[in-house]
C-alpha cells in the first residue's frame, strides 16, 4: 500500500511542476496570449493530480477500512480504566534513521492490536511486505509493550504512518538533506482537498481571467502620465504557469517528510503567493501588498530558522519521524524532564543527549513563528487583507483555503515536538487573532476584505483548536474551512466579474436577482461558515468544526480556569463570525440596490465559472457530515498523535489537557452556546441588514470612536509604521546625513586634493618637460635653418666646396700629423 | 730611359686638376662631364703607376679597369640626364638646374 500512495502522490505533486514548466516556456511564444491551451494544460495537470490523490485517499480507506481511530465507545472505553490504559511510546518509529526506503528492511517496531489489520506501523512503504509485516509484529519482540496489552488499550493505537526517503540531496557530514515523504491519513486528506479546491478554482480561473486573453489588455487601476490608461499585453497564461507553480509547492509542503524540506516548500508557497499578489504588478497597491506579504512571512520565518537551527543543533536531524521519535514521554504523555528541567533526547543513532527544556520550547515557538507569518496571525496578521489585491482566484486558493492553512498544518504535523507551554502560546495567539479580524471583519465594506479577516479569523479558530488540545479539531477546521471559504471567494470573484470589478459592497445589493446561482451558494457558505444548524436535523460543515474547537476550548478551560478567555473569545466570535457573514451576504445580494448603474450592469458569470461553485457548495455544506462520527473527522483523527487522545494531566507548568472524554463530556454544552451565538449574530445581522428597522448609518455616527477604531484594523498599521517603519526611516536618516555631510566631505576633499595636485603637475609638466623638448626642436630648426643658404643649387660652385674641402683637409693632415 | 714615378703622378697631378677646373668653370653640362672624365683618368694613371712602380702588385690596374667600366657607365647616364634636361629646359647650362637649391 505504501508504495502504491507513495507514487500516487508523487503524480499528483510532480504534474503541476510540468505543467508549470510547460506553460512558462511555451506560454509566451509568439501570438498565443489569445489561446486558452496554457489553462486547460494546467486543469488537466491539477485534475489528474486530484484523481491520483483521491485513489490513494480511497486505497488508504479501504486498507483501513475507514474506521481508524476513536469512535464514541472508545472515548468511554479510555475513560473508564484510565489507570489501566496504557501509552506506547510516542513515536513507534525507532532510530536509526532510514536513509532509504528501499534499503531498510520491515521492522514493525509498534504492537499490533489483534483484532485490527490497520494498526501496524511500517518503517518502509514496501507494499508487497505489509503482510508480512502483520505477521512479524505478532512475533516481533514490542519495545514498549506486548500485543495483548496493547489489544486492551483503546488510545494508545500508534497512527499508520508510511515515511521514507525518495531522494538524498546531499550530506553534510552528519547533517542529511533529503527528499522525504510522510504520509498519513492528514497528508492524504490534505493532498484530496488542495487538488480538489486548486482544480475547481483552475475552471473558475479560466473564466475570470479571460479579459487577460488579448494582447492588448487596459489595465483601468493604472493611470499614466498622459491620463490614459495602460496597456500591456495580457498574461493569462503567467497566470496559470504561477497557480500551477503553486500547487506543486503546496503539495510539496503537505507530502514533505522532514521540517527543511517543509521549509524549503515553504518558501516555494511564499514565492508564488508574492508572485500572484502582485500580478497586476504595475499597479501600485498590488506591488506593495506583494512586498508587504513577502517580507512580512520572513519576519516568521526567521522564527522558523531559529527553530530549525535548535533543532539541527540538539536533534541532529529533521525528518518528522526521527524527530518524534526522540523526544521521550511518558505513559501519560508528558515530556520526561530530568532532575534539572532537562529532557534526555533518545537519538536516532542511539545515543541520548541532554537537552534543556527551555530550547524544546524555543524550538516550538520558532517553529510556530513560521507558522503565525504563513497564516497571518497575530501580530503579522496584517499582510493578508493587503494581498487581496491578487486576483481573486488567488485570493480562493492561496489566501485563504491552502498557503495560509499551511501554517496550521505544520502546527498540526509537528505537534509531537511542541511542549505544553507553547501550545499555550498557540492557543492564546488563535484566540487573539480570532476576536481581533473578526471585529474588523465586522466594519469592512470591501468584499473581499471581509472574507479576507474571516479567514484570519478562522485561521485563529484553527490554531485555537491546535492549541487547547484539539488536534484533530483544529485540522477538522482546515478542511472544512477550505471548502466553505473557497467556496465563498469564487462567490465573490463572480459578483466582482458580474459587477464589472466593483468591490465595494455600499455599492452593490439586490444582486440575487442578477445572479441567483452565485447568491444561493454564497448563501450555503455562509451558512456554513456560520455554524448554523437545526441540531439533529441538518447540519453544515462549520457548525461541526466549529463545535469540535469551542468544545475542546470548553474543555481546556474547565481543566485550566485561569485561562477563561480561551473559551470566551471564541464563544464571542462564533457570533460576530455569524453577523459579518450575513452582513455581507445582505449588503451584497438583498435588499434594494445601492446603485443603480452597477446593479444595471451586473450579470450571471458564464458556465465556467459557476460551475466550480455548483461543485464546492455541497462540498462546503456536507464535506462533514456526521461531526466527530462523520468520515472526514474519522480520517483525520486516525493520524492523531497517539497521546491527544487521553489528554494530559498536570504537566510541569500546572497545564491540564484535555483528552478526548473530556472533551466529549462538554460537547454539547459548547455546541449550545455556539449555536445560540451564531443564532443571535445572525437575527442581529438581519435586523440590522435584512429589515430597515434599524438605520445603519445612525448606529456608525453613535458608535464613531468603535466604529473608526475598527476601519483602522485596531491601528496595527500604524502601530506598525511607527514602532518599525518610522524608526528605520529616522535611522535611514541619520545615516543618510552621515553619508551627505560626513562620507561624502571625506570623498569630496579627498578629490579636491587630487584636483589641486594634478594642476601642479599640470603646470610642471607645460614649463618644464614640454620646455626641454621644445627647446632641442627649436634649436635643430634653427641649426638647419641657418646651414640652408650653402644649398645655392650652383654644381661649379659645389665642387668648388669639394675642392676647398679636400685641400682644406689636406692642409689640415699635413700640420696635424708632420712627416 | 725609364721614366720615374713622379713623372707619372705629375701627369696624373695635372689631368685632374685640369679636370678640377674644367668641372668649376664650364657651365655646359657636356663640359662639366668632360671634367670628370678627366678626374678620373688622372686618377687611374696614378693607381696604374703606383701598381707598377711599387710592390702592390695588380690590384691598382684592376682597380682601374672597375674606374673605366664605372666612368663609362656614369658617362652614360650623365649624358642620359644631360638630355633630359635640354628636353626640359632647352639649355644644358649646369647654373640653370637649380630648382633644388635650399
Amino acid at each position: 500500500m505504501g508504495d502504491t500512495l507513495k507514487t500516487l502522490l508523487m503524480i499528483a505533486w510532480l504534474l503541476p511542476l510540468f505543467g508549470f514548466a510547460v506553460e512558462i516556456l511555451w506560454g509566451p511564444r509568439g501570438d498565443r496570449r489569445t489561446t486558452r491551451w496554457p489553462a486547460w494544460m494546467a486543469v488537466a495537470c491539477i485534475g489528474s493530480g486530484f484523481l491520483c490523490s483521491l485513489s490513494a485517499l480511497l486505497i488508504w480507506g479501504s486498507g483501513t477500512d475507514w474506521a481508524v481511530l476513536q469512535s464514541h465507545d472508545s472515548h468511554d472505553a479510555g475513560h473508564a480504566a484510565p489507570s489501566d490504559t496504557h501509552h506506547e511510546g510516542v513515536e513507534p518509529q525507532e532510530h536509526p534513521a532510514h536513509e532509504s526506503a528501499q534499503q531498510n528492511p520491515i521492522r514493525p517496531t509498534a504492537p499490533v492490536r489483534a483484532n485490527d489489520a490497520a494498526r501496524w506501523h511500517l518503517t518502509t512503504a514496501a507494499d508487497g511486505h505489509a503482510s508480512d509485516a502483520h505477521q512479524n509484529a505478532h512475533t516481533a519482540a514490542g519495545h514498549t509493550d506486548s500485543p495483548s496489552d496493547s489489544a486492551a488499550s483503546s488510545h494508545g493505537q500508534v497512527p499508520l504512518v508510511y515515511h521514507g526517503t525518495i531522494y538524498r540531496l546531499a550530506a553534510f557530514g552528519s547533517l542529511i538533506l533529503s527528499i522525504d515523504y510522510y504520509i498519513d491519513s492528514l497528508t492524504l486528506v490534505m493532498f484530496t482537498m488542495v487538488t480538489l479546491i486548486a482544480t475547481c478554482i483552475h475552471l473558475f480561473a479560466i473564466g475570470y481571467m479571460s479579459d487577460e486573453l488579448t494582447d492588448e489588455y487596459v489595465d483601468h487601476f493604472v493611470h499614466t502620465s498622459d491620463g490614459g490608461h495602460l496597456h500591456r499585453q495580457g498574461r493569462f497564461y503567467r497566470f496559470f504557469a504561477f497557480l500551477s507553480l503553486f500547487c506543486f509547492s503546496m503539495l510539496g509542503l503537505v507530502l514533505a517528510g522532514n521540517i527543511f524540506q517543509v521549509f524549503i516548500f515553504w518558501e516555494l508557497v511564499g514565492i508564488c503567493s508574492y508572485l500572484l499578489i502582485g500580478f497586476y504588478t504595475e499597479r501600485h497597491s498590488a506591488s506593495t501588498a506583494a512586498n508587504k506579504a513577502f517580507i512580512m512571512n520572513r519576519v516568521g520565518d526567521f522564527g522558523f530558522l531559529i527553530g530549525l537551527m535548535v533543532i539541527w543543533t540538539w536533534f541532529g536531524t529533521f525528518q518528522f519521524s526521527d524527530l518524534f521519535a526522540s523526544l521521550p514521554r511518558d505513559d501519560a504523555g508528558r515530556v520526561v524532564t530530568g532532575e534539572y528541567g532537562e529532557v534526555a533526547l533518545a537519538l536516532p543513532d542511539g545515543s541520548s543527549k541532554q537537552i534543556p527544556y527551555t530550547l524544546l520550547v524555543v524550538a516550538g515557538l520558532g517553529v510556530f513563528a513560521g507558522c503565525i507569518g504563513k497564516s497571518a496571525q497575530f501580530p503579522l496578521q496584517t499582510w493578508l487583507p493587503d494581498a487581496m489585491e491578487g486576483p481573486t482566484p488567488v485570493s480562493a486558493l492561496v489566501h485563504s483555503a491552502t498557503m495560509v492553512a499551511a501554517g496550521v498544518y505544520l502546527t498540526g504535523r509537528f505537534y509531537p515536538m511542541f511542549v505544553p507551554e507553547v501550545l499555550l502560546v498557540i492557543a492564546y495567539i488563535g484566540a487573539v487573532t480570532l476576536f481581533l479580524a473578526a471585529t474588523i471583519a465586522v466594519v469592512a465594506t470591501d468584499i473581499k476584505k471581509v472574507l479576507a479577516y474571516s479567514t484570519i479569523s478562522q485561521l485563529g479558530y484553527m490554531v485555537l483548536g491546535l492549541g487547547v488540545f484539539g488536534w484533530a479539531a483544529g485540522l477538522f477546521h482546515l478542511i472544512t474551512h477550505a471548502f466553505f471559504k473557497s467556496l465563498m471567494f469564487l462567490c465573490s470573484g463572480s459578483v466582482i466579474h458580474g459587477c464589472h470589478h466593483e468591490q465595494e459592497m455600499t455599492r452593490m445589493g439586490g444582486l440575487r436577482h442578477r445572479m441567483p446561482i452565485t447568491a444561493f451558494t454564497m448563501l450555503v457558505g455562509v451558512i456554513a461558515i456560520a455554524g448554523l444548524s437545526i441540531p439533529g436535523l441538518i447540519a453544515f460543515s462549520g457548525y461541526h468544526s466549529k463545535d469540535a474547537i469551542v468544545a475542546t476550548a470548553l474543555a481546556f478551560i474547565q481543566a485550566n480556569p485561569g485561562h477563561f478567555l480561551l473559551f470566551l473569545l471564541p464563544l464571542l466570535t462564533a457570533g460576530i463570525t455569524a453577523f459579518y457573514m450575513f452582513r455581507l451576504w445582505f449588503m451584497t445580494f438583498a435588499g434594494e440596490p445601492r446603485d443603480a448603474h452597477v446593479y444595471d450592469h451586473a450579470h450571471e458569470s458564464p458556465w465556467i465559472m459557476t460551475l466550480p461553485l455548483l461543485i464546492l457548495a455541497p462540498l462546503a455544506a456536507f464535506c462533514a457530515t456526521g461531526g466527530e462520527d462523520g468520515l472526514l473527522y474519522r480520517l483525520l483523527a486516525g493520524s492523531e498523535p497517539n497521546y491527544v487522545a487521553a489528554g494530559v494531566s498536570s504537566t510541569a507548568s500546572g497545564l491540564t489537557l484535555p483528552g478526548h472524554h473530556a472533551i466529549h463530556e462538554v460537547h454539547s454544552t459548547a455546541g449550545t452556546w455556539a449555536l445560540v451565538a451564531a443564532i443571535a449574530g445572525t437575527l442581529l445581522a438581519w435586523v440590522l441588514y435584512g429589515t430597515k428597522a434599524v438605520r445603519v448609518e445612525d448606529m456608525k455616527r453613535q458608535m464613531a470612536g468603535l466604529h473608526r477604531f475598527l476601519t483602522h484594523k485596531w491601528y496595527f498599521d500604524e502601530l506598525y509604521d511607527a514602532l518599525f517603519v518610522q524608526p528605520v526611516h529616522q535611522v535611514a536618516r541619520f545615516f543618510a546625513w552621515i553619508d551627505r555631510t560626513l562620507i561624502d566631505g571625506i570623498v569630496h576633499f579627498a578629490a579636491r586634493l587630487t584636483v589641486l595636485a594634478s594642476r601642479w603637475d599640470r603646470l610642471f609638466d607645460e614649463l618644464f618637460i614640454d620646455g626641454l623638448v621644445n627647446l632641442v626642436g627649436r634649436a635643430t630648426f634653427s641649426v638647419g635653418r641657418s646651414f640652408h643658404v650653402v644649398q645655392t643649387g650652383r654644381l661649379r660652385q659645389y665642387v668648388m666646396f669639394i675642392v676647398v674641402g679636400v685641400v682644406a683637409l689636406f692642409a689640415v693632415l699635413f700640420t696635424t700629423f708632420p712627416r | 730611359m725609364q721614366p720615374s714615378l713622379s713623372g707619372y703622378l705629375l701627369i696624373g697631378a695635372v689631368l685632374f686638376t685640369c679636370g678640377v677646373v674644367c668641372m668649376a668653370t664650364r657651365r655646359n653640362a657636356i663640359g662639366v662631364l668632360m671634367g670628370v672624365e678627366l678626374v678620373l683618368n688622372g686618377a687611374n694613371v696614378n693607381l696604374v703607376a703606383f701598381s707598377r712602380y711599387t710592390t702592390l702588385g695588380i690590384d691598382g690596374q684592376i682597380y682601374s679597369l672597375f674606374i673605366i667600366v664605372l666612368a663609362a657607365a656614369e658617362a652614360a647616364l650623365a649624358l642620359a640626364i644631360a638630355l633630359n634636361f635640354y628636353n626640359n629646359h632647352l639649355t644644358i647650362d649646369v647654373d640653370k638646374a637649380s630648382s633644388l637649391k635650399g
